[in-house]
């Protein structure tokens, strides 16, 4: 019943991927199929976290990710603490740390956090003494998007083994790459950034597995999965781009450019979408497009992973 | 090593289903409107011979399904080590259906309650039988089996390993002493 000691320590959150071993990150997306066989069935609701209460303390304003990750844990029977900072005292200048003793209070068990600052996360960690997991954190970490995106092409390909992986857009301000890039070569996936020099930080080609480039279609030849970032118009004020039109004309993901890659090749992106900036409708809502079965294994993955960091803690 | 004793052998093993299918039959008026549905890990292989000879003995397929009990576990916070999660697998409406829960051991009866809340989560069957290979006895819950290969009382201290072909390459009940197997 108990996992092997192969798997390594368990570590006791998850930031980032760094202490997590690949055995420990499969048992994951392999836990992930039975939470997805439990989302059809007629009861989508186990009893495995029954009496702990899950804090989802989001710093930052989220929607699908804060509401993904409270149905996961009301689907692991967990009681849910909704922790808003702009209707919080943090809009009144109260600390991070000071709020994080009045949610301990309240006993909480496991704190998901969202933040604007790269670290927050860790932070908590620190100063909860309970199980944290990081539903993004500034430009750093989105282990949670990493993963389901790995179920996700793994559900397709039955492994990651060997998969190339393209990434474009706007790697610079994104977690979500980062965290693919950090998750998918742990599992064997090879991948590519690609984007603008602009908006493609050098050192990102040092990481194990990953290469850069700035040539689209260098990217996506023979990539087994397609991922559009969204392009955070909010940050393009820096002069990344020199016209969001000349950026889609290039980067954008779309059926010509999904030509240069497999023919089994499927189209991610992590949402919300500027359609037909990053992508087109049609790459979008295409036959190869798993945009929304990435929303649904998003689900699964976080019950996974709830229950991965939870049980057995006592 | 040597078990303390071996309490059944393959033909006993073969004898005692064999037995558990007549006594199904008998109780449910034949095998219409059965399912069997087996606890991991052994309770599968058993529920797949039994589904066998109650399709020999009737003529009736009698579907079979696995079941998973691990997210149903009430001890999940004391296990040291992440329970791996297995496949339940119940291709069928269980609607209308008397439902033949299989396992190997009954023991303290916390692994059937635990089957019983995830089979009622899947559908609302007629109703649920039990079908155990061994009675091993010290129940810590109001549970008992409807059918039973083998009573067998035991000291706490003791452990039954059920051996199966499928499994284990091989069709045995054995005892051991717990401090053997450390």
């Amino acid at each position: 019943m108990n996992a092997p000691t192969s798997m390594g320590a368990r570590p006791p959150h998850l930031l980032d991927f760094q202490d997590w071993t690949p055995e420990r990150l499969g048992a994951i997306l392999d836990n992930a199929d039975t939470m997805l066989q439990v989302l059809d069935r007629p009861v989508k609701k186990v009893p495995a976290l029954q009496g702990l209460t899950v804090c989802n303390a989001f710093f930052e304003n989220s929607t699908r990710t804060r509401t993904s990750f409270e149905l996961a844990a009301r689907r692991m029977s967990a009681d849910v603490l909704t922790f808003a900072a702009g209707a919080s005292s943090v809009s009144k200048g109260e600390s991070l740390r000071d709020t994080l003793e009045v949610l301990t209070s309240y006993k909480v068990d496991a704190y998901i956090v969202r933040h604007h600052a790269a670290g927050a996360a860790h932070l908590v960690a620190r100063y909860s003494g309970k199980p944290v997991i990081n539903a993004g954190d500034g430009r750093r970490a989105h282990p949670t998007q990493a993963l389901l995106d790995a179920y996700t092409i793994r559900q397709e390909y039955g492994s990651l083994e060997g998969k190339k992986v393209a990434i474009l857009g706007d790697v610079r301000h994104s977690r979500v790459a980062r965290s693919n890039a950090e998750l998918l070569p742990k599992l064997g996936a090879q991948v590519v950034l690609c984007g603008p020099a602009t908006l493609l930080p050098p050192g990102l080609a040092s990481m194990p597995g990953v290469t850069l480039t700035t040539d689209p279609k260098e990217a996506v030849r023979g990539a087994h999965a397609v991922m559009a970032l969204r392009l955070q118009r909010e940050r393009m004020s820096g002069g990344f781009l020199g016209s969001l039109q000349e950026y889609a004309d290039t980067y954008q993901v779309n059926d010509t450019l999904l030509k240069e890659a497999e023919s089994s090749a499927i189209v991610l992106h992590p949402g919300p979408m500027n359609r037909d900036l990053e992508i087109s409708s049609d790459a979008a809502d295409g036959p190869q497009s798993r945009i929304l079965k990435q929303v649904e294994n998003g689900q699964a993955i976080r019950m996974s992973v709830l229950y991965h960091l939870l049980v057995g803690r006592n | 090593m040597t078990p303390k004793a071996v309490i059944l052998t393959a033909d006993e093993v073969r004898r005692a289903l064999t037995r558990i299918a007549h006594e199904i039959i008998e109780r449910n008026k034949g095998a219409e409107n059965l399912a069997l549905i087996g606890v991991h890990t052994r309770g599968i292989p058993l529920a797949r011979r039994l589904a066998e000879k109650l399709s020999t003995l009737e003529g009736v397929d009698v579907p079979t399904g696995m079941l998973d009990i691990t997210l149903y576990r009430d001890d999940l916070s004391e296990v040291a080590q992440q329970p791996i999660i297995r496949e339940t697998q119940v291709p069928f409406d269980l609607r209308d259906r008397r439902v033949i829960l299989v396992d190997d051991v009954l023991y303290t009866g916390r692994t059937v309650r635990a089957a019983l809340d995830a089979l009622i989560d899947l559908g609302r069957p007629a109703g649920i039988q039990l079908a155990v290979l061994v009675d091993r006895g010290h129940r810590e819950l109001p549970i008992r089996a409807d059918y039973v290969g083998k009573n067998l009382p035991t000291a706490a201290s003791e452990v039954v390993k059920v051996k199966l072909q499928e499994t284990d390459e091989v069709d045995s009940v054995e005892l051991w002493d717990m401090e053997a197997l450390r």
